[in-house]
């Protein structure tokens, strides 16, 4: 389910220094890359931006010339009904079957459904498609968010 | 004046120098398979020292000897006849190693006495020791020191500033010791706890060494405890503290009764004239563990032999100017660049560049090594990179004694150049006491 689900998420070490964040972004967008999901993680001295892309080779390509640390992983993505709930049915299918949620971020596509991006061990994410899967839950595939 | 020997006429000095150099030079040509091996390289036999003034033939000896003779290497006594081991930070992993005989223990404790009679510390007094006990030879050498000359000794040790306070105010210390550092970061404590010092402490003399210390903090410690600053000198290699201390008159007098000095050219290695400034060189003439021949300090300093107005006529040496190599002192700590570039290559999947930032906190001083991460080290995840700055700050606490800031920056961002990169920013500067 990996081969089919599996969503190319890049992940870009960042000094919490002013206009890190601005390069980043600019560099991005000269390269005329779209950002379709991301998530911010920090610490006191430095954050990990996590962005999911239209096209993640180039954008990684992209970054890397600028001089940016970045790393590629395979993250999951299921599209929810937009109501209470919709989050906890998720969640509880992988802790039901003892699968660890590493983060997780998630945006608002169109009027009545809402994307969540999940990261979980590598070891465990073919585990977690399928019982994400069984469990009726929708995948989102990679052709949503790339080009 | 502890020994009469401090102001005895040079020729008595420099009689009783040779007999115990041509002493120290058979003991160690016999016991020692380093030195013979190099005295013979040379052509140099123990006999063909008769003076002081044959030092200058003699090989030099280094830090690195001491390190690849780890541990007991240079030794001349069996491990059965040491009584005490200390040892400080090498300089790439392994430590120097130091032993002392019951005899060595005995030098220690008199050249410590001397240093305390500067201001004849004695019965009735409560010396308060704030150098660090342990393997480092400073907390041990004043705490010997002080017994010997009768004092009472409240063995502190480093930290806990307030508790600090509270003991010397309650039992009334009348002697301080410790790095100069220390002594203004407690002062500065002191009236933010609102301590009135000159009042509320009864400070008279403060032993203060391990770091340099500029004209302004001695001063900004003389006006905030209303004590004389007394200069204390030493290193580890030769004994401990107790080389040479400063008198009241400012003056730093070295005991060359048994540790002779010399400053020579850091390039050449040829014996400098008294007023030169240059690589400060001892030998120890009285130590039977592990006497050391024309040890090179790396501390620059000038010597002059002139009697002083207190009286001694031992050789005066200036309060060292800096270093010969990169060897930092972080609150009284030596730190090697070397030890930090070690640490970073112990560690898995770290980049070989780094930048050590030093800098003030307060008064203490403050060590940042910056530590690139790419894309070996870089994990996805902040709790990663939070273990991987907690391991590199435990394994530097570890090899060089000292609490170590780990930042991670990005890669590419450490300076480059095509020969030696820029490693070290110091960013330090002596500084009065802030009101």
């Amino acid at each position: 389910m990996i081969k089919r689900y599996g969503i190319k998420q890049l992940s870009i070490f960042l000094e919490n220094r002013k206009g890190r964040l601005l390069e980043v972004t600019e560099a991005l967008k000269d390269a005329s890359i779209n950002i379709r999901a991301l998530a911010l993680a920090e610490s006191a001295e430095f954050g990990i931006l996590r962005l999911v892309v239209n096209n993640p080779e180039k954008a990684k390509s992209v970054l890397a010339s600028h001089g940016f640390t970045v790393m590629e992983q395979e993250v999951l993505a299921v599209e929810v009904v937009d109501e209470p709930g919709g989050f906890y049915h998720v969640v509880k299918l992988l802790t039901d079957n003892d699968i660890n949620v590493d983060y997780t971020y998630a945006f608002v596509g169109g009027e009545t459904r809402a994307i969540l991006l999940f990261k979980v061990s590598s070891e465990s994410l073919e585990k977690a498609m399928s019982v994400l899967s069984n469990g009726g839950v929708t995948l989102v595939e990679p052709m949503f968010f790339y080009d | 004046m502890w020994n009469s020997i401090e102001s005895a006429p040079r020729e008595e000095l420099e009689a009783l120098q040779a007999k115990r150099l041509r002493d120290t030079v058979e003991r160690v040509y016999h016991l020692v398979p380093f030195y013979r091996k190099k005295f013979d390289e040379l052509g140099i036999k123990p006999a063909h020292v008769k003076s002081v003034k044959d030092l200058a033939n003699l090989p030099l000896t280094t830090k690195q000897d001491l390190r690849d003779h780890y541990p007991f290497g240079l030794f001349t006594v069996p491990i059965s006849s040491v009584i005490r081991i200390h040892s400080s930070s090498g300089t790439t992993g392994k430590p120097t190693v130091v032993g002392y005989t019951e005899h060595d223990m005995g030098v220690w404790k008199e050249v410590m006495a001397r240093t305390m009679s500067m201001m004849d510390v004695g019965p009735g007094d409560v010396v308060h020791n704030a150098y660090g006990y342990g393997l480092f030879t400073g907390g041990l050498g004043f705490h010997y020191g002080a017994e010997e000359v009768g004092a009472a000794v409240v063995p502190s040790s480093g930290g806990f500033t307030k508790r600090q306070l509270l003991l010397m105010k309650d039992f009334g210390a009348t002697v301080l010791c410790c790095t100069p550092s220390f002594a203004l970061h407690m002062a500065e404590v002191a009236q933010e706890e609102g301590y009135d010092l000159k009042k509320d402490f009864k400070i008279r003399a403060g032993f203060f060494g391990a770091e340099p210390a500029s004209e302004g903090l001695r001063q900004a410690l003389r006006d905030a405890w209303g004590l004389v600053y007394i200069e204390a000198y030493g290193l580890s290699e030769i004994i401990g503290p107790g080389v040479a201390a400063g008198c009241p008159y400012g003056n730093l007098h070295v005991f060359e009764d048994h540790f002779i000095p010399e400053v020579i050219d850091s390039e050449t290695g040829e014996v400098l004239p008294d007023g030169e400034q240059g690589e400060l060189v001892f030998t120890t003439v009285t130590k039977q563990a592990l006497p050391i021949i024309r040890y090179r300090t790396k501390d620059i300093t000038v010597l002059h032999r002139q009697p002083c107005k207190c009286g001694r006529t031992v050789t005066i040496m200036e309060s060292v100017k800096g270093r010969a190599d990169d060897m930092l002192i972080v609150n009284g700590v030596n730190v090697f660049p070397s030890q930090v570039e070690h640490v970073l290559t112990k560690v898995e999947g770290i980049t070989p560049n780094y930048v050590i930032v030093l800098d003030k906190k307060g008064v203490l001083d403050k060590l940042e090594v910056w530590v690139e991460v790419d894309d070996r080290t870089f994990a996805d995840g902040i709790g990663a990179l939070e273990n991987l700055k907690a391991q590199l700050q435990n394994e530097m606490l570890n090899d060089l004694y000292i609490n170590v800031r780990i930042k991670l920056v990005e890669p590419k961002t450490l300076e480059r150049s095509m020969g030696k990169a820029k490693r070290i920013i110091d960013k330090r500067e002596a500084e009065g006491l802030k009101s």
